[in-house]
C-alpha cells in the first residue's frame, strides 16, 4: 500500500507538451481505465495531433473548448498511485491569460514539475510559472525538456535550460532542482530511461517524484485555531470549530485571541471521533473554553506567543484580473475565515520577470506580481506567510464582481499602534466610492411638479438600498426649507436653487455615492450645469415624462389649484416655461406605467451602464 | 488497514469538514444534496462530524425521479430517521404529468427534465444560496477542472471559462446578485478512499453496491436489474438471475450493473483493485455525446 501523498503542479508555457507527459505518465503508471483507453483512441482519431497514435493531451483536457482548441485552460486535478507513493497532479494551463488558474494549482504544490520545450528554451512565461511557484512555497522542483527529439537529442540545449532555470530559482532561495531530458510523446525518460539519450545520468520523471519526500512541518510551531464558526446547539455549549494549525493543542492550555486582547483556558476538544486530551496540527476540532471570551469567526485562538492585531500589512500580491490594481482602490481580503476590507496604499513595486528585479510600479496589470501596502479596515491576527503556507496567506475578492482578483503572500505585519496610515496617498472619489463597492453617479430626475419625480425616485432609491448601494436623495422639500430657504421662484433664484442643488450633488459624488436629485429643474442650460459638475458617465439625466393637463389633474399638493388662482406666481408649466430634455439618458412616460415598473427600468439601465453590479 | 491509508483519510476527512464548515459559514440558506449513493453516505457522515455536538446547519434534499431503485428509497427514509434529518424530497411535477421517463425519452431529455430542471426547481423554492454535493473530480474530466466553491450564474448555469482561482484553503463564497454556491467537500477523493473509508468508519450504504443474485436483462452489453413492474422488456426479453452488484447509483433503467462475487466491503475493495474499467462506466446517462457531462453540468446538473 503505497504511503505519503505527495502534491504535484505541472506547469510551464504553452506547447510545450504539460497535457501529453501527464497523459503519460497516467497510462505508464497503468491509472487509465480501458473504457478510458477505448475513449482514447477514438478521441484520437477525432481530435488528436499524432498521426495514427494516441495523443495522451485528451486524456486530461475535460473541458470541450479544451479539446477543440488544443490548449488548456484550467487546472485538472489527477489522482495516480504508484507502489511507493500516491500523487495528486494539478495540470496548470500554460497560457499567460490562465495564469490565475496556474496560480491556484501552485498554492497547494509540494512540488513543481517545469515544462521547457528543448527547441524553444525558457521563456518569459516559463520564468513567470516558476516565480510564481517559488513565491508560494514551492521548494522541490524537476525540469522536464521536453521534446528533445526536436534537437537531434543533444546535450548542449538541455543543459543550457537547466542552467537557465536554476539561475532563476536561486533569486527565490533554497529550491531544489532536479533536471530531466524526456520526449513525452514517445515516453522517453517519463517511466523508463530512454535508450536515446544514454548521457542522460539523472533519473526518470518517475523515480524523480518518487524521491521527492512532502516538506515535513515545523517541529515546534505554536498552535493556532482559526475560528471558522461557533457552535451553539443549546445554552450550555458554545463552541469554536476550526482547523488546528502550527502545533499541538492540549487541555488545561492558555490561548488568546489576538484580536480582542482577551485569554482564556481549553477545557474541552472535540475531534472527528470524539473527546480528545490533545490534538495534533491538521486536526479538524470544536473547542470550549473555561471561561466565556468574545470569540467569533476570524479570529484566532493562538498558543503560546500569540499574533498581534495589525491593520497593516505588506505583502507579495500575485494580480489575476483584467482591471488593473492601483493605489487607492478597495478590495475584500480574505484570509483564512477573516475578511475585512482592504485598501491599498502603497504599491512598492512590481517583479520584472526578464530581470527578476523589483521595478518601478503604478499598478499591477492581469498576471503581474507586486509588493503592495494594505490598509485594513478591521485589526486582524496576521502572520507573515509561513513555511507551512497554512498562514500569512490571503486572497483579495472585488468587491462588485465578488470575483477573486488576487493573492497574497505576507512579508510584514505593521503591529498595530505603529501603522503609519495613507503613507502616499491621497484619498479620491474612487478611493471612497470603491470603499463603499460601488461607482458614484447623479441621478438627475426632470420633470413638471406632480410628474412623479419623487415617486419614482424614492422607489428606485430603495431599490439600490435593498442591493447593498449607498444613496443620498436631493428634493425640493429636504433642500428649499434648509440650504436654499433664502431662495424664491424667480428666473434668477431658480438658477441660483439649481447651481447648489448641482454643486452638492457634486460633493456626493465626490464622497462615492448615488445620488438622487427631484426637481423640476426647468431650463436646460442649468441641467447642462449640473451635468458639467461631475464626470460625463455619471450623470444621467431622467426626464418624467407627465404632460401638464395629467399633473393637473393629480395635482397632489393643491399647487396648480393656488396657482391657477394667481396665489403663486412663476409657477412651471402655468405661468413659467419648462423645456423639456433634448436627449435624456432615460426618458420615464408615466402615463403608460406603473412606478414600480419605472422604477425598475432605471434599475436596469443602471445595471447597463455598470453603475449597479 | 496500515497506518499510512489511515493518515491519508485522516487529512481527506479534515479537509472535506473543513470545507463543510466554510459552506455553511459562508452561506445564509445551504442545503447539502443527497443523492442515497455511497457519496452521500460518506457526505452526511462528516457532515455530522463537521458540526458535532451540534444538529446539522442544514436540511438534506433529495430530487426523486420516481425511477430510483426501491432498495434506495427504503434506504434513504430509514437514515432520516435514524438520525431525526430533515429531509426534502423533490420531484418534477410538470415532468412527471408529461410522462416523462426513462424508456420512451433519451436519456439527455430525461436528465435535463428530472433531474437537472427539477434541482433548480428545488434549489429556487427553498431560496438555496448554497448546494453541498458529494461530486468527486476523479470521476470524470470536466469534475476534474472543478473547484471546490463553484459558482453558478443566474438560472444555475456553470461557467468553467469564469471560474475563480482557489488558492490555498481559502474559499471565496461571496456571491454577486443572481449567483449561488455549489459546494464539493469530496473534490479530492477517490473512489478507493470513499470505499476505504466507508471500511474504517463503517458507514451503512445500500445494500445494491454488494453483490447478490437480481433479475437482470443484458442489453449492448450493460447488465440492467429489473427493480419493478414498470421495466419493459423487448420481446423474447426473460429476465434471469445474476450474481451483479452496482459501482454507481442513479436511476435504475440508466445504470448499469456488474458482474460480481464481492459481497462484503474487503471483497469489494478486492475486485476495485482489480477492475479495468472506470467508474462511471455503467453510467449511461454520460456517454450519448462528446463532452457529455460538461454539457450537463453547463445547464445545473449536479
Amino acid at each position: 500500500m503505497p504511503a505519503e501523498l505527495l502534491r504535484v503542479l505541472a506547469c510551464g508555457s504553452v506547447d510545450d507538451g504539460k497535457s501529453t507527459l501527464i497523459g503519460r505518465l497516467l497510462y505508464e503508471t497503468d491509472s487509465v481505465p480501458d473504457d478510458t483507453m477505448a475513449a482514447l483512441e477514438a478521441d484520437s482519431r477525432r481530435f488528436g495531433t499524432v498521426p495514427g497514435g494516441l495523443d495522451f493531451a485528451l486524456l486530461v483536457d475535460g473541458l470541450a473548448a479544451e479539446r477543440e482548441q488544443g490548449v488548456t485552460i484550467d487546472v485538472a486535478y489527477r489522482y495516480f498511485e504508484t507502489p511507493r507513493r500516491r500523487f495528486i497532479l494539478a495540470d496548470a494551463p500554460g497560457h499567460q491569460q490562465y495564469t490565475r488558474n496556474m496560480a491556484t494549482g501552485a498554492s497547494l504544490a509540494d512540488v513543481a514539475i517545469l515544462l521547457v520545450d528543448a527547441a524553444q528554451g525558457v521563456l518569459a512565461q516559463t520564468r513567470r510559472h516558476a516565480a510564481i511557484a517559488a513565491l508560494m512555497g514551492v521548494r522541490r522542483f524537476i525540469l522536464a525538456v521536453n521534446k528533445m527529439d526536436l534537437v537531434g537529442f543533444a546535450p548542449a540545449p538541455f543543459a543550457a535550460a537547466a542552467n537557465a532555470v536554476r539561475t532563476l530559482l536561486a533569486r527565490f532561495g533554497d529550491a531544489s532542482l532536479v533536471a530531466i531530458p524526456v520526449v513525452a510523446r514517445d515516453g522517453d525518460n517519463v517511466t523508463t530511461a530512454s535508450a536515446r539519450m544514454g548521457w542522460h545520468d539523472g533519473p526518470t520523471l518517475l523515480a524523480a517524484l518518487e524521491a521527492a519526500t512532502p516538506p515535513a512541518p515545523p517541529a515546534d510551531a505554536p498552535a493556532r485555531l482559526p475560528v471558522q464558526l461557533v457552535l451553539r446547539p443549546d445554552a450550555g455549549f458554545r463552541g469554536y470549530a476550526g482547523t488546528l494549525r502550527g502545533g499541538r493543542l492540549a487541555v488545561g492550555e492558555p490561548v488568546a485571541n489576538a484580536r480582542a486582547g482577551t485569554g482564556a483556558r481549553i477545557a474541552r476538544i472535540i475531534g472527528p471521533d470524539g473527546e480528545l486530551d490533545a490534538a495534533a496540527p491538521g486536526t479538524p476540532v470544536t473547542v470550549t473554553l473555561d471561561h466565556e471570551i468574545d470569540v467569533s469567526r476570524g479570529d484566532v485562538l493562538a498558543a503560546g506567543p500569540a499574533p498581534e492585531a495589525t491593520q497593516q500589512i505588506t505583502a507579495r500580491v500575485v494580480w489575476m484580473d483584467d482591471t488593473a490594481l492601483f493605489r487607492g482602490r478597495a478590495y475584500l481580503l480574505m484570509a483564512g475565515a477573516a475578511s475585512t476590507v482592504a485598501t491599498v496604499t502603497e504599491i512598492a513595486g512590481r517583479l520584472d520577470l526578464e530581470r527578476i528585479a523589483e521595478a518601478q510600479a503604478h499598478e499591477l496589470a492581469a498576471n503581474e506580481i507586486g509588493t503592495v501596502t494594505l490598509a485594513l479596515a478591521d485589526p486582524l491576527a496576521l502572520e507573515p506567510y509561513a513555511a507551512d503556507r497554512a498562514s500569512g496567506a490571503f486572497i483579495l475578492i472585488d468587491r462588485l464582481t465578488r470575483a477573486t482578483v488576487g493573492a497574497g503572500m505576507i512579508t510584514r505585519v505593521q503591529p498595530n499602534g505603529r501603522a503609519i496610515y495613507w503613507h502616499r496617498l491621497d484619498i479620491d472619489k474612487a478611493a471612497r466610492a470603491a470603499l463603499k463597492g460601488q461607482r458614484p453617479a447623479v441621478l438627475w430626475f426632470t420633470g413638471l411638479s406632480g410628474a412623479g419625480k419623487s415617486t419614482i425616485a424614492n422607489l428606485v432609491e430603495q431599490r439600490l438600498h435593498a442591493l447593498g448601494l449607498h444613496t443620498m436623495s436631493l428634493d425640493g422639500d429636504n433642500v428649499r426649507h434648509g440650504l436654499n430657504r433664502d431662495l424664491g421662484f424667480t428666473e434668477a433664484d431658480r438658477v441660483e436653487n439649481i447651481r447648489r442643488i448641482a454643486e452638492v450633488a457634486r460633493l456626493f459624488v465626490e464622497a462615492g455615492l448615488i445620488v438622487l436629485v427631484s426637481f423640476i429643474s426647468p431650463y436646460r442650460a442649468e441641467r447642462m450645469m449640473a451635468r458639467e459638475r461631475v464626470a460625463a458617465e455619471e450623470f444621467l439625466e431622467i426626464f418624467v415624462d407627465t404632460p401638464v393637463a395629467e399633473c393637473r389633474r393629480r395635482d397632489p399638493k393643491g399647487l396648480y389649484a393656488r396657482a391657477d388662482a394667481g396665489q403663486i406666481r412663476n409657477f412651471t408649466g402655468v405661468d413659467a416655461p419648462y423645456e423639456p430634455p433634448l436627449s435624456p439618458e432615460l426618458r420615464l412616460e408615466t402615463l403608460t406605467a406603473e412606478p414600480d415598473r419605472l422604477a425598475e427600468q432605471v434599475v436596469a439601465e443602471l445595471r447597463r451602464r455598470g453603475i449597479v453590479g | 488497514m496500515i497506518p499510512a491509508d489511515a493518515a491519508h483519510l485522516a487529512a481527506l476527512e479534515a479537509e472535506a469538514i473543513h470545507i463543510l464548515r466554510e459552506a455553511a459559514a459562508q452561506s445564509a440558506r445551504p442545503v447539502l444534496m443527497y443523492s442515497i449513493g455511497k457519496d452521500s453516505s460518506v457526505l452526511l457522515h462528516l457532515a455530522r462530524k463537521a458540526f458535532a455536538p451540534a444538529p446539522l446547519p442544514f436540511p438534506l434534499l433529495h430530487i426523486d425521479t420516481t425511477w430510483k431503485f426501491r432498495d434506495m428509497i427504503a434506504f434513504r427514509d430509514a437514515t432520516a430517521v435514524r438520525y431525526g434529518l430533515t429531509l426534502r424530497i423533490h420531484t418534477n411535477r410538470e415532468g412527471l404529468a408529461q410522462g416523462i421517463n426513462p424508456f420512451d425519452h433519451d436519456p439527455s431529455t430525461y436528465t435535463r427534465i428530472m433531474k437537472t430542471e427539477a434541482l433548480k426547481q428545488a434549489l429556487d423554492a427553498g431560496g438555496h444560496d448554497c448546494a453541498i454535493g458529494g461530486a468527486r473530480r476523479e470521476e470524470e474530466r470536466s469534475r476534474a477542472k472543478e473547484r471546490i466553491f463553484s459558482i453558478r450564474g443566474p438560472g444555475h448555469v456553470w461557467d468553467p471559462k469564469r471560474q475563480r482561482p482557489e488558492l490555498w484553503q481559502i474559499y471565496n463564497g461571496q456571491r454577486a446578485p443572481g449567483e449561488t454556491l455549489r459546494v464539493f467537500p469530496l473534490s479530492n477523493w477517490t473512489e478507493r478512499d470513499v470505499w476505504t473509508y466507508i471500511l474504517a468508519e463503517g458507514i451503512d450504504v445500500v445494500p445494491l453496491y454488494f453483490a447478490a443474485p437480481r433479475p437482470v436483462v443484458e442489453r449492448a452489453g450493460a447488465l440492467i436489474v429489473v427493480d419493478d413492474a414498470r421495466m419493459r422488456l423487448a420481446p423474447g426479453e426473460t429476465p434471469r438471475p445474476r450474481m451483479v452488484r452496482f459501482r454507481s447509483l442513479g436511476c435504475y433503467p440508466l445504470s448499469a450493473a456488474v458482474e460480481s462475487e464481492a459481497t462484503d466491503l474487503p471483497a469489494l475493495l478486492a475486485e476495485m483493485a482489480a477492475s479495468r474499467a472506470s467508474e462511471r462506466a455503467g453510467r449511461l446517462i454520460d456517454f450519448d455525446q462528446d463532452a457529455s457531462m460538461e454539457a450537463k453540468k453547463r445547464e445545473g446538473y449536479f
